[in-house]
């Protein structure tokens, strides 16, 4: 059986919830493994970083070079290539780092490649059957992947629920002395942070929140006069965005915002798990699409397969009527 | 600058109900829509911004078949210079690194500074552009939503990283770089745009031009095989809401104020 390995990300010394993610899905693949821990860095974070995986992973893999202080997917590849054993596979959260460092390490490491995997049904031989998403998670697709020369695996985030399990009291490796001189061709500068827009959807109890079945500009305002009725905000999916009909501080998603409402209105909106990640504290979800196979409809409280654009003005005038009643 | 876009025909998600056919092994694929994939549209767009900056050409290719060209033709008639067809049998079932290794060998027949890909595909996984640079050994940047074209054969370019935020770095040329949505407003294209690069020649080129050992790509060399799709069993799901439209959005008042959603 091939060596397991996940990838830590972290921050401030602080492990990302993906690690437990990535543990749990090591076992999916091999009930009996016991999957190494890889940490790259640079300092105290790093220090602290491996100590807090010592309760959960048996070992740690500490690679520490002043270079890999901000994480460059090019210089922890190269990193990467030097330490893994041949035929090793690497499980990493795909996300905007593990989308930059993940296809090209499996080219450097020969081996196989399968990103954004949903779920593990198991090994045979060398076979690891997975599960994929594909046209926005319409259709999941039953994928195999020859491991015979080792894989590199990118998991979704949330796909995968983290173990109950025993504090490991595990070991710490250094690793870092098979590195050698790191040079990139790419070189980070700075990180800016997303600015503040008028609206702060974060603190809305309702969103009425529309996505690219609104179709156009001028329709936005038949969103924001729902929301006006409801005291609520109108927040929206990133294809909105991208068109410019409205600020990039009205996104929902693992690229935007991140909101927890009462209650949430997906209008024409598809349901990917992009937009979705955005969405917490478990809201009362009501969506309206004109495609009754909307995986919207998965996650949703309640569905309405109906064109938004009538049905939106429509609700409105209910609200609008009950609140005059409620005046008198 | 001579920039290459690697692009692909893709079924349009927004456009269609993606349904399986009857043997579970490909979705139901007449009477679908296909578009350009849109992030590629972006890289396009986002080419011929630079060139019109600071010069140079715009390549469009995509490994395919006949029905291909129409994204081709439909990225010239927004300006780009070139379009270029890979097709061969010997290309058919590869994976992402399959695509990857064909793309190449293309790449080194030509002088590229920049090879352009969108963040991902429909079908595929953010692979290709990332694949494509490390057998290249070139920089490569994943989600990059802004390029400054610098002095002294650099750019200063941004990435999108977690809750909107930017991440800004430098890379050298040539590299590759996977673009993503949003980087641009991509113009639009009228019929009248493509009827007029309805008969450019488009070069197709197989295996033996670009030099690709067919036993290397193809279906046989692939490590990573889709076995078949499926619908899977869902949790349980929305409670959809049937009636008239004035029964439903009666019904949807009354869940909403239950919920505490009505002031
Ligand atoms: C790295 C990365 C990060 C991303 N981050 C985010 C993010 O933060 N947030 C985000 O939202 N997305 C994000 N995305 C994009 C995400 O993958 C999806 O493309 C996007 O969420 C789709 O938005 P949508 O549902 O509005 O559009 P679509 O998927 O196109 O869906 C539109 C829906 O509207 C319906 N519709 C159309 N017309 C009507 C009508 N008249 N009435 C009713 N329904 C109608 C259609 O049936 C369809 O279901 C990200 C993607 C990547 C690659």
């Amino acid at each position: 059986m091939a060596r397991i390995f996940t990838y830590i990300a972290h921050k401030s010394g602080v492990p990302d919830d993906s690690a437990a993610e990535l543990m749990a899905a090591a076992r999916k693949i091999d009930a009996a493994s016991s999957p190494t821990a890889i940490v790259t860095g640079w300092g105290p974070d790093l220090d602290a970083v491996c100590s807090s995986l010592q309760s959960s992973y048996a070992e740690t893999w500490k690679i520490s070079n002043e270079a890999l202080v901000y994480p460059n997917a090019e210089l922890v590849r190269k990193a990467l290539v030097k330490v893994l054993p041949p035929g090793s596979i690497l499980l990493v959260a795909h996300e905007h780092f593990g989308i930059d460092l993940a296809p090209g390490l499996s080219v450097k490491m020969n081996a196989a490649f399968v990103s954004d995997v949903l779920g593990i049904e198991g090994i045979e031989g060398s076979t690891l059957r997975l599960i994929r998403q594909e046209f926005g998670g319409q259709v999941s697709a039953h994928v195999q992947c020859d491991i015979s020369s080792g894989a590199v695996i990118t998991l979704r985030p949330g796909a995968f629920k983290p173990l109950e399990q025993a504090s490991a009291n595990g070991v710490v490796a250094d690793k870092s002395p098979e590195l050698g001189p790191l040079t990139a061709g790419r070189r980070y500068l700075e990180t800016i942070v997303a600015e503040a827009g008028d609206v702060d959807i974060t603190k809305h109890a309702v969103l009425v929140s529309i996505g690219r079945g609104i179709q156009e500009k001028n329709n936005v305002a038949i969103a924001q006069e729902l929301a006006d009725a409801l005291g609520a905000a109108v927040s929206c999916s990133r294809p909105v965005v991208d068109a410019k009909w409205l600020e990039k501080s009205r996104q929902v998603g693992s690229s935007g915002k991140t909101v927890k409402p009462q209650v949430y209105l997906a209008c024409g909106i598809s349901g990917s798990f992009q937009h979705l990640a955005g969405i917490k504290g478990n809201p009362f979800i009501v969506a309206i699409n004109k495609n009754p196979k909307a995986p919207i409809f998965q996650v949703a409280d309640v569905g309405i397969v109906d064109d938004l654009l009538e049905f939106l003005p429509e609700l409105t005038n209910k609200i609008r009527e009950m609140h005059s009643v409620s005046v008198k | 600058m001579e920039i290459l876009v690697c692009a692909r025909r893709v079924p349009d998600t927004s456009e269609n109900e993606i349904e399986l056919n009857s043997a579970g092994n490909d979705i139901e694929r007449d009477d679908l829509v296909y578009s350009i994939n849109e992030p590629d549209n972006y890289a396009v767009e986002e080419a011929l911004q630079i060139v019109s900056r600071i010069g140079g050409s715009v390549t469009v290719v995509t490994v395919g078949g006949e029905d291909d060209e129409e994204i081709l033709r439909r990225e010239m008639a927004m300006g780009a210079t070139h379009g270029v067809l890979i097709s061969d049998d010997a290309f058919g079932g590869s994976d992402g690194r399959g695509i990857a290794t064909i793309l190449k060998a293309f790449v080194q027949k030509g002088k590229y500074d920049l090879v352009l890909t969108g963040v991902q595909a429909e079908d595929g996984g953010a692979q290709v552009g990332g694949m494509l640079a490390a057998m290249l050994d070139y920089p490569f940047a994943s989600l990059v939503n802004s390029i400054e074209v610098l002095d002294g054969g650099k750019l200063k370019i941004s990435r999108e990283i977690a809750g909107g935020n930017k991440e800004m770095n430098e890379i050298d040329l040539p590299c590759v770089l996977s673009i993503q949505t949003g980087i641009n407003e991509p113009r639009y294209v009228g019929m009248r745009g493509i009827r007029q690069v309805a008969s450019v020649p488009i070069p197709t080129y197989g295996a033996s031009d670009l030099g690709v050992d067919p036993g290397a790509v193809g279906q046989a060399a692939a490590k990573v095989k889709r076995v078949d799709y499926f619908v899977p069993a869902l949790g349980k799901g929305a409670e959809m809401l049937q009636g008239s439209r004035e029964e439903i959005v009666e019904k949807v008042v009354e869940l909403v104020a239950a919920k505490g959603g009505l002031k």
